[in-house]
């Protein structure tokens, strides 16, 4: 970074939040995912006005700008991939308001995740969206990723609890989006485009989320399927008979064992599949809803069905759940996460072809996910060191890609584009599809500095690499 | 991308890298470990978060960074809580890193002809392991504190780097009561019906400076029917040592400590100070190369060492004869927590003598930054954490704040002096508070 540059970001920051040195630029060059990008430094602002005029100062001078939050990312959203600045959200985060009256909250972008969950149920309310990093990631991170975790299949997903943002344009000016009401068709929605746009569109500074009332009770079960094929037949018939379930998660026979060797949980060990199902809303109805999932889980084949009898069993269900991605990581050093989702009615025909896959490719694949709203989590257990395997897992996520998007399903369900799948977009979209998205960027951000290299592909990039040639 | 190191790196990278890449390697860089962080919180840097210096350590090791000059300045400002061991899902093993880390920083500026913290190697070395000196420093302070003459101190160099935390820490020692001093190498019989034969620690620091404590612990153990056997020849855990990159001369006082202790052929080998505790539990990790039967001798002894709360949850407190007066509260131990896991035992026991006078202090589990010798050598760093830490201790409204270290009993003391709370709060060890609960007078 040249001299006259960091004077002028001296005018915006103090020194200590503007970090040059070798150690903390390393400590900002990576996040959960696959990758390691060393910024040119890391600014960390502590208002909207530090990041307006930080914004006006990159854009001037074509300087490269990365919002991270918690860098829980695995898309590696965060990534400074064109080097430049890692922009440090996590000091916004002066704001966190229940407004019971209008069951909004309007929060500040470094606020984590959880700490709006509690705030809420404290006042008798609910935010539903969790991604399963929600106690590290911040809310500025889970927005603009439209990360959402488990409860998308009755509740939707983050961008439904999106409703007015704070926001700073690639050039510097701040702007409102949205609003406080739930209904509004004011122009363009604006506030869905930024949610999810990977911080490649503007940098959020405050966003008012939508809050419901905290449903009074819950019922949880969890059914073992000694065919997979079984599961997925079990996982329709309940989503077609009427009700609708808050959570329907699944895991296959490999999470089942690796679950069991790291933690036991109590599953069984020869089960090719595993579900739990969740539902909430009224006391007596969940009692019927959950009797019901049982007895439709049984039919199709379920050996055991557990219903929770109280809050311990739930929590214990849960934990063999959440057990699942501590305890895959301990087969290899090197774990590819991905979350290609397909429309819910073709879960059956994505679990075949990820056995498929698994089997051709020879690797570890492991499947495990949102079975309920088709967000399945393939997961490939590797070692990125053994070059000839890595070949072969580039090979089988690319079919993995294919196979989702052939059943009409898409890329992501969660996770986000970032840079592994961002070869990937053209397949998808097609190619006036991505046009359309392309303007936008490029009317919103002439020069190209908010956060670049992600989502779009360069030109040419059109397969995965992930080992070095 | 594992690369081999570069062939131009030193000794103490390629002894980093076998003794640590492998271990930072599991990190999945998840980032679970961030909220609980004391120094990540404080200071509001990846930097300063145990994923940061997962990486920092495995970026060193790799030959990207420079191990003394980017690596040891954030291991350096590590408490040693080891709170993030407790929150990786993936088990990381954060304090073999930690300690490998800081080995190679002591062992790269020995190689660079750079000099070491003065304050540091001259307690570490010539002090803590030698239960005489100690003594006679406490003797000394006892008198200086006698004559009033503490400011004295301050002219000797060492001393004078490290004067703010030294004032500070200076004015909250507790008197030292040298009557209470233990005679090592003596059995002390169990009150009515014997139970158990048991081994007490008595730990250097403790020794020295809170004889009191100790002779407590073993009224209390005697009165739970413990026949008592205080074992001469033991010595400083080294703990402090293992912390400051020093793990050889670690493994030479855990040899005294063996040699002391598998005479007595007691049950349990009991202390009274959570760190210690967690190196008596760890102590194999410095001899694992030893040979020698060694390893094996640690791991036996590791399994029968026993912090005095689990001990008295095991044995059933002595007869209650006095309720605390006023609110209770506690602050945790983080290596009872962390490493011994046994953080229920100590918050048992005062459910079971305070009742609904104990106050569960938010935020209990999070460190209090005095960090073994941190608060001394990090002054600043340390008291930002603590200061916030009282701002949770006066919303208890408690009147005693109990600890089961020596490091958090001090830090407490200090942050209740620093907080104004003086007037209407103690810290006490959570010996002193059973011993009160059971009546025992400490005269002697």
């Amino acid at each position: 970074m040249d001299a006259e540059t960091v004077r002028r970001l001296e005018e915006i920051f103090p020194k200590e939040r503007l970090l040059f040195g070798k150690a903390d630029r390393h400590s900002y060059s990576f996040d959960a995912s696959f990758g390691e990008y060393l910024p040119e430094g890391v600014v960390q602002p502590e208002t909207e006005e530090e990041i307006s005029r930080l914004l006006r100062l990159a854009n001037e001078h074509g300087i490269p700008i990365c919002p991270r939050g918690a860098a829980t990312s695995l898309s590696g959203g965060p990534l400074p991939v064109k080097g430049g600045l890692v922009l440090d959200m996590s000091r916004l985060r002066q704001k966190l308001e229940i407004d019971r009256e209008n069951l909004l909250a309007v929060v500040s972008p470094g606020i984590i995740t959880g700490d709006i969950h509690r705030a809420a149920e404290e006042a008798g309310l609910f935010y539903p969206p969790d991604p399963s990093s929600s106690l590290v990631s911040t809310i500025g991170g889970n927005l603009l990723e439209n990360s959402s975790g488990p409860r998308g299949l009755k509740y939707g997903t983050t961008k439904e609890y999106v409703i007015g943002l704070r926001a700073v344009a690639p050039t510097g000016e701040i702007f409102r989006t949205g609003g406080k009401t739930v209904k509004n068709v004011t122009g363009y929605d604006l506030t869905r485009l930024i949610v999810g746009s990977e911080g490649t569109l503007a940098v959020v500074t405050e966003a008012t989320l939508r809050l419901i009332p905290k449903p009074p009770a819950r019922e949880t079960l969890l059914a073992a399927f000694p065919k997979l094929i079984d599961s997925g037949h079990a996982i329709t018939a309940m989503l077609t008979s009427g009700i609708l379930p808050a959570a329907m998660e699944m895991m296959d026979n490999a999470c089942v064992r690796a679950v069991e060797a790291y933690q036991s949980c109590g599953l069984p060990l020869d089960a090719e599949a595993v579900v739990i199902v969740e539902v909430d809303g009224h006391p007596a109805a969940v009692k019927e809803e959950i009797a019901r999932c049982a007895e439709i889980c049984r039919e199709r084949g379920a050996q055991r069905v557990t219903v929770a009898a109280d809050a311990a069993e739930r929590d214990a269900i849960w934990r063999a759940r959440k057990m699942i991605s501590p305890a895959i990581t301990r087969m290899g050093p090197t774990k590819i996460s991905e979350d290609a989702t397909v429309p819910r009615g073709r879960i059956p025909d994505m679990m075949e072809a990820l056995v498929r896959i698994r089997e051709k490719h020879r690797l570890n694949l492991v499947v495990f996910g949102h079975a309920g709203d088709g967000n399945l989590h393939p997961n490939i257990i590797t070692d990125q060191r053994n070059r000839e395997e890595m070949k072969r897992v580039e090979a089988a996520v690319e079919e993995i890609f294919d196979a989702a998007i052939a059943l009409g399903g898409t890329l992501s369900g969660e996770h986000g584009i970032g840079l592994m799948k961002a070869p990937f977009m053209e397949r998808e979209l097609g190619p006036e599809g991505l046009r359309m998205m392309r303007l936008i960027k490029q009317a919103w951000d002439p020069n190209n500095i908010l956060n670049p290299g992600k989502i779009f592909p360069e030109p040419g990039q059109t397969r995965l690499v992930l080992t070095e040639s | 991308m594992t690369l081999p190191a570069p062939s131009t790196a030193s000794t103490a990278v390629h002894r980093l890298r076998a003794e640590a890449r492998e271990a930072a390697n599991r990190c999945i860089q998840c980032g679970y470990c961030l909220p609980v962080c004391p120094t990540y919180h404080s200071m509001g840097k990846e930097t300063h978060s145990p994923r940061g210096r997962i990486n920092l350590v495995k970026a060193a090791a790799d030959g990207k960074i420079d191990l003394l000059d980017d690596m040891a300045p954030s291991l350096d400002l590590c408490l040693g809580c080891r709170a993030c061991e407790t929150a990786c899902p993936v088990g990381v093993p954060y304090g073999q890193i930690l300690e490998a880390g800081r080995a190679a920083t002591v062992r790269e500026t020995a190689a660079r002809g750079r000099s070491a913290g003065r304050l540091q190697t001259l307690a570490l070395k010539h002090l803590f392991p030698h239960p005489g000196r100690l003594r006679a420093a406490g003797r000394l302070v006892e008198a200086a504190q006698r004559l009033r003459l503490d400011r004295l101190v301050f002219a000797f160099p060492p001393a004078r780097e490290a004067a703010p935390a030294l004032t500070a820490l200076g004015r909250i020692v507790p008197s030292v009561e040298g009557r209470f001093r233990l005679p090592p190498g003596t059995r002390l019989p169990a009150e009515g019906e014997k139970k158990r034969t048991v081994a007490f620690f008595q730990g250097c620091v403790m020794d020295a400076v809170m004889p009191r404590i100790n002779w407590l612990t073993v009224e209390l153990l005697r009165k739970a029917g413990c026949e008592v056997v205080i074992p001469a020849g033991q010595t400083c855990c080294g703990a402090l040592h293992v912390h400051q990159g020093l793990p050889e001369a670690a493994a030479e006082l855990v040899k005294r400590n063996l040699d002391a202790f598998e005479e007595t052929g007691a049950e349990w080998i009991v202390n009274n100070a959570g760190g210690c505790g967690a190196m008596l539990r760890e102590c194999g990790h410095v001899l694992a190369d030893a040979g020698g039967g060694w390893p094996e001798r640690a791991a036996a002894f590791a399994a029968r060492s026993r912090d005095i709360s689990q001990v008295l949850v095991e044995t059933g407190l002595p007869p209650l004869v006095k309720r605390p007066e006023g609110l209770v509260t506690l602050q945790e131990s983080c290596h009872l927590r962390n490493v011994q896991k046994a953080a229920e035992a100590p918050v048992k026991l005062l459910r079971e003598t305070a009742g609904d006078r104990f106050r569960a202090l938010s935020g209990a589990s999070d460190c209090c930054a005095s960090g073994g010798i941190f608060n001394l050598l990090h002054f600043e760093e340390s008291m930002a954490i603590l200061d916030a830490k009282m701002a949770s201790v006066r919303q208890t409204a408690a009147v005693t704040v109990v600890t089961s270290n020596p490091g958090c009993h001090l830090q407490m003391r200090l942050g209740i002096r620093r907080a104004g709370l003086e007037d209407r709060c103690r810290a006490v060890h959570l010996v002193e508070y059973l011993a009160e609960c059971a009546g025992l007078t400490a005269e002697r």
